[in-house]
């Protein structure tokens, strides 16, 4: 017999450590960001994965529901039962993609977007987010200073003793290709290639 | 730990100790400050160097901790986990035992790995192996991991006795009023891990009334700046990070803050942003005259206090002017210096702004 969805849950660190039986108290929903602006209760997803009801997990899998979050942590802190509701999101997060229910949402279609942003910055750049990528038009709330920055980048960031596109150590520097292929090595050996490559021919096939 | 009691009512206030080393530091860069706040980068260098005299080693092999990609919901745990210990590793390698990331995230995810490793002794194993596989290296955890900002506030007395001025305004001696904002993984997640804990955090505050100033108490001084990671990174749902910072600002407002100061890359960044979108959107600023609260980060207050030109220290790359604070400090700086790009070149200055002024 095939593992349930919340054997799979169990594997995860993230939801070993973040779920100690919810009291169902809502602390964490008083206290969340998310739930100040969305229709959003963590809450309800502690509560939901609590029945063990593979159905009612599949449905937050397949929801919109488990984007909401912004990872901030703020319930770690809040909960009297030491509980984390983030460290759950995180867990049924990594399994929507892992099962490829993702798709189902579109929530969790975006994800796509983030993969090509940050995802791919890290293996193209060894930055998480790079200033050459950071257009005003994708970001507006930039600001003119940052059109200004960008255009300037080379003079701005030596003024600043900044080594953009140097070799060796600085603010800035290049990351080498030796240590790029490391980090590419890392996403190969860990699986993150791998699910890089599944969400790139799942967005070619839906268009 | 301190404590103050009356008959009626029992205040405990608990200053949670921290082992903060006292030299000899890897620095491990943040990606959002390098690219947002790179005079940030170079005066924590220029700090702990020139000023506190203290050996830190900045390693050209290092890379991103990936830690907007994990909190974004992209990344395995085991990738993240494992770009962690190739951090450590080349630590070690580079004969360092003292771990400190400048971003706030990273700060986290740092101690995140660390503390499950320590509770699960088969994960430390899985980080070997995965680590070994694909880099051929091996690591340890390190002696001792802070926050940057932990590097400051430890030196922040040694700091004060060097400073050229105080946080106070030029014509009435008055402590300027300054809202400090920490950010969320600095000490939400593992309380035990911050100056202060989650509740009290004292690392900046610690910082800003050593050096004069006076630290404002206001409803949502602990809610989150919003980043929210994926719903900064995805364009439709920018308004979480810009509703939560806007939440704020309306608390704050009405305490009048002469500056806001924060440790986070991420925080620093949103902050000073925002002001400039709802400025523009909606014809609404918070500071004085038109202008926006200038938000600094902790090395940009400490430079100040230092005597730093405000341009070296890269303010100019704030879309908020600072220029209000430098005016009621008594800062002279010279504003035809500002736009300059290298060795004086002339490059022109941004276009300003339809409604905040600067």
């Amino acid at each position: 017999m095939s593992e349930t969805l919340y054997e799979r849950l169990k594997q995860d660190v993230r939801f070993e450590e973040g779920l100690n039986a919810c009291i169902n108290c809502g602390i964490c929903t008083a206290n969340c960001p998310a739930a100040r602006f969305y229709d959003y209760d963590p809450r309800m997803i502690v509560v939901t994965v609590q029945t063990l009801k593979e159905e009612e997990i599949e449905g937050l899998l397949k929801g919109d529901t488990i984007w909401y979050c912004g990872e901030c942590l703020s319930c770690k802190t809040r909960c009297p039962r030491e509980n984390t509701p983030g460290y759950i999101v995180q867990a049924l997060r990594s399994l929507s993609i892992d099962t490829g229910y993702y798709k189902y949402s579109k929530k969790g279609r975006q994800q796509i977007k983030v993969k090509r942003t940050v995802g791919d910055n890290i293996l193209k750049h060894g930055y998480c987010m790079y200033l050459d990528e950071i257009t005003l038009e994708e970001h507006p709330e930039q600001g003119p200073v940052w059109d200004w920055y960008r255009n300037n980048a080379h003079s701005v960031l030596k003024r600043l003793g900044a080594n953009y596109k140097g070799n060796g150590a600085g603010t800035m520097r290049d990351i080498s290709q030796n240590d790029l292929d490391e980090l590419r090595q890392i996403f190969v050996e860990t699986g993150a290639e791998e699910r890089f490559e599944k969400m790139e021919e799942y967005d070619h096939e839906r268009k | 730990m301190t404590m103050k009691e009356n008959n009626k009512t029992r205040i405990v206030w608990r200053e949670y100790q921290k082992e903060i080393a006292d030299n000899n530091y890897y620095y491990a860069r943040s990606c959002i400050r390098q690219n947002f706040f790179p005079g940030s980068e170079e005066a924590f260098i220029k700090i702990v160097r020139d000023v506190l005299g203290r050996d830190i080693f900045d390693d050209p092999h290092q890379t991103t901790c990936s830690g907007i990609a994990y909190h974004c919901g992209v990344l395995p745990f085991d990738t993240t986990m494992t770009v962690i210990a190739r951090q450590f590793a080349l630590m070690y390698e580079a004969g360092y035992q003292n771990f400190i990331p400048s971003c706030v995230t990273s700060f986290g995810i740092y101690t995140e790995m660390v503390e499950t490793w320590e509770h699960f002794p088969d994960i430390f194993k899985k980080a070997k192996k995965l680590l070994k596989a694909s880099t051929g290296r091996d690591f340890e955890m390190p002696q001792n991991l802070v926050h940057t900002s932990d590097i400051i506030y430890k030196f922040k007395d040694e700091i004060a006795a060097k400073s050229k001025l105080k946080l106070t305004h030029k014509d009435t001696g008055k402590p300027l009023k300054v809202v400090e904002h920490i950010g969320c993984h600095y000490a939400k997640i593992f309380p035990h891990h911050g100056v202060g804990g989650a509740e009290f955090p004292q690392v900046l505050a610690g910082m800003v009334k050593t050096w004069g100033g006076e630290v404002i108490d206001y409803p949502e001084r602990r809610h989150c700046c919003g980043f929210g990671f994926r719903n900064y990174v995805i364009k439709e749902d920018r308004s979480y990070p810009l509703s939560n910072t806007k939440l704020k600002f309306e608390s704050m407002e009405s305490y009048k803050p002469d500056f806001i100061v924060t440790n986070c890359p991420g925080c620093t960044y949103f902050l000073d942003r925002w002001q400039y979108v709802i400025a523009e959107t909606e014809g609404k600023t918070y500071g004085e005259n038109g202008y926006g609260i200038p938000v600094l980060t902790y090395e940009e207050m400490a430079g100040l206090v230092l005597g730093y030109d405000p341009w070296d220290l890269g303010m100019q790359l704030h879309q908020v002017s600072v220029e209000p604070l430098l005016d009621k400090l008594g800062i002279s700086y010279n504003p035809a210096e500002k736009y300059l790009g290298h060795n004086g070149e002339s490059i022109g200055e941004p276009r300003k702004p339809e409604i905040l002024k600067v």
